[in-house]
């Protein structure tokens, strides 16, 4: 996984709350591989009409957005499905970082194992720079993801992540080789569970 | 004298194999679901040549894709039966037991794993879908997972979990007649909000809760996700044990009495401590309808859609005006003067038999005026209830009655309600799009849903049951 330490881009704010994870990738398009790239497809019902045709009033749709490495939104970003095609979409669609004021706790999960980061800042804080940035669109955004901190214009704020998946992203870990360093004490665990739970093994068919 | 716990505790202990310095814990995982949306995690498998570690502690059951209308031994859709064939092809490679399509135990994951027994309580479980939060219903710590976190558990049958936070929702006292386990659960989302519940697990207590049927529990259970939780637990009592009992997977004889005695001291301890509560009186629980975009987005049926101007909120009201202008609703209109187009019985939510009861019961002798389609949450579920006569009452009401699976809820099967139309719903989110583009949907009880369809608007049940026992 690539790591993340800091980034500076154009930030896209979508002033929405809850958008759920339907929105940022419908269901029909979940039979796609990762190969076909799921960017063309992020937000794709809020993006395009039903004849396919770009929406002129959705932000990634505007000129100045259409490039954007950081979005910014409103409260319980990510909530619903546990879909991690919607963290495809928006890092396919090259998005590294989503600030808001809270997360979907499966999507947030996601978000790490893929190296998107998700940056919480208080409602206040999103209103503000989703102000300055339908101010001045083009107002370069820094995240800095060891300081915890987003420089926007003159302002810097301070974000809050969970201190664990800050260091993964960080170190850009991989989980599977972080368990492997225990594979040991996981089948000792086995081993004694089985004899402390004996009912939990599902029975055979009969 | 140890610590009083809490449910959450105790399920967390017996599965915690280490905790880091950091705080994230290494979990055991003691069944994980599989369905045919899990090809990405499969497809990590192949990348790394892994081997599943627990093949045995592993299920499979097609559901998202498969067609829930008409014959479906041969899927027509070349996609469709591309994602029903990979899972069985996936399952084949590695020795998964998969409930295919031919299997009569087929249905969806999460009524097929209460229904065979594969869910106990004290067990830890992880699906790749969200509403696997539905299997706390039997005492069980539950939750869903995305597809790197899939593979993880394919490849380790362990998962990276940090300890969430421990809420506890208590409901007391006694439900008046006509409400159910949904109108509880859309009570409290509406209460503590979409994100209310975000970073906790909630234990769901009080005497309103204890008097919930399995089934009941199981569809509150399922949308605690729709509040944000990462999982929803009911400690399991004597109506778990008597589900349980006999069950295919699930313990029997000297093993199940030993199972019962363990599973008895799950409960959660007197004094002990949790991180946050909330409590709801179940006797101020009217039936309640959705009428905007999110879950919480809920009022009880005899009030009105909100009025933004009447708002002093700003970015509320600017929230109100653009729920209720995809949902074509003028401000301040009353709930029960909102026409419907279609409706729709099924899901994880609200398709056992108990759901397909109460929405009969309300139809039975009357007509639906608007088209609908009845999904059984499994296949022996619709067996059951083509046994008590429940399809013919829907027949004759003018619905359709189908096959099993996600269906309507999330529409991938081609299942889809119409741009612009309108649908009574017994599903759990009522997202823009989610039925399908532009679908408008409304979320309600088994019952309300009936209401609707004999009402062609959305109604009270209490006033269409009146004048039958309830």
């Amino acid at each position: 996984m690539e790591k993340f330490t800091t980034l500076t881009g154009t930030a896209c704010p979508i002033n929405q709350s809850n958008l759920n994870t339907d929105q940022i990738l419908p269901a029909r398009f979940l039979k796609w591989t990762r190969a076909m790239g799921f960017g063309k497809a992020l937000f794709h019902d809020l993006r395009f009409d039903s004849e396919g045709q770009e929406k002129p009033g959705f932000p990634l749709n505007k000129p100045e957005w259409c490039d954007a490495t950081i979005m910014v939104s409103a409260r319980n970003f990510g909530c619903g499905s546990s879909r991690e095609a919607a963290v495809y979409a928006l890092y396919d669609f090259g998005v590294r970082c989503v600030i808001a004021p809270s997360f979907g706790d499966i999507f947030a999960g996601n978000a790490v194992q893929n190296g998107l980061l998700t940056a919480t800042i208080t409602d206040q804080e999103a209103a503000e720079i989703m102000e300055s940035l339908a101010q001045t669109p083009e107002l370069p955004v820094t995240v800095d993801l060891d300081q915890q901190a987003i420089r926007c214009g003159n302002r810097t704020y301070k974000f809050a992540i969970d201190p664990i998946r800050r260091m993964r992203l960080l170190n850009g870990w991989d989980d599977l080789a972080l368990t492997e360093n225990y594979r040991e004490r996981v089948s000792v665990f086995k081993a004694e569970d089985q004899i402390r739970r004996p009912w939990a093994a599902p029975r055979q068919e009969g | 004298m140890n610590e009083p716990q809490t449910i959450i505790d105790k399920l967390w202990d017996a599965h915690e194999i280490l905790r880091r310095d950091d705080g994230e814990s290494l979990l055991w995982v003691d069944r994980h679901y599989v369905h045919e949306g899990s090809f990405h995690a499969f497809g990590k498998l192949a990348e790394r040549r892994a081997e599943v570690a627990e093949p045995g502690l592993t299920f499979a059951v097609a559901d998202h894709y498969v067609p829930t209308r008409g014959p479906r031994g041969n899927i027509a859709n070349p996609e469709l039966a591309r994602m029903v064939r990979q899972l069985a092809d996936n399952c084949a490679r590695h020795g998964i037991k998969l409930f295919g399509l031919d299997d009569p135990r087929q249905g969806i994951v999460h009524v097929v794993g209460p229904e065979q027994g594969l869910t106990l309580p004290g067990l830890l479980i992880v699906c790749g879908d969200s509403h696997t939060s539905t299997h706390g219903a039997l005492g069980a710590y539950a939750f869903g997972i995305g597809a790197s976190e899939v593979a993880h558990v394919l490849m380790t049958q362990t998962i990276w979990q940090k300890k969430p936070k421990r809420m506890r929702v208590s409901v007391d006292g006694v439900l008046p007649p006509g409400i159910s386990a949904k109108d509880i659960v859309l009570a409290i989302i509406a209460s503590i909000g979409a994100d209310g519940a975000t970073g906790c697990a909630v234990e769901f207590a009080g005497s309103a809760i204890r008097a919930l049927s399995m089934e009941g529990r199981l569809t509150l259970c399922n949308m605690s996700i729709e509040a944000g939780a990462r999982c929803g637990v009911v400690a399991p009592d004597a109506a778990t044990f008597a589900y349980l009992k006999g069950r295919p997977y699930s313990p029997s004889g000297a093993a199940f009495d030993q199972a019962v005695e363990d599973w008895s001291k799950l409960a959660t301890d007197e004094d002990a401590a949790f991180d946050s509560e909330v409590a709801l009186d179940a006797a101020r629980i009217a039936p309640i309808v959705t009428w905007g975009t999110s879950p919480q987005d809920a009022l009880p049926i005899d009030a009105s859609a909100p009025d933004p101007t009447r708002e002093s909120n700003p970015e509320r009201a600017q929230y109100l005006r653009e729920a209720l202008d995809y949902m074509g609703i003028a401000p301040g209109k009353k709930l029960t003067e909102i026409a419907i187009d279609r409706v729709f019985i099924g899901s994880c939510t609200n398709a056992r038999i108990e759901d397909l009861r109460a929405a009969a019961a309300v139809l039975v002798g009357r007509a639906s005026k608007v088209p609908g389609l009845v999904s059984p949450g499994s296949t022996l579920v619709k067996r059951q209830a083509e046994d008590e006569g429940l399809d013919r009452i829907f027949h004759l009401a003018g619905l359709e009655w189908g096959e099993s699976g996600c269906s309507m809820c999330v529409g991938i099967n081609g299942d889809l309600v119409r741009p612009g139309e309108r649908c009574a719903s017994t599903t759990n989110r009522n997202f823009r799009g989610r039925q399908g583009p532009g679908a408008r949907t409304h979320l309600m009880s088994p019952a309300m849903v009936a209401a609707a369809a004999v009402s062609g608007h959305l109604a009270d049940v209490r006033e269409i049951l009146g004048s039958r026992k309830m």
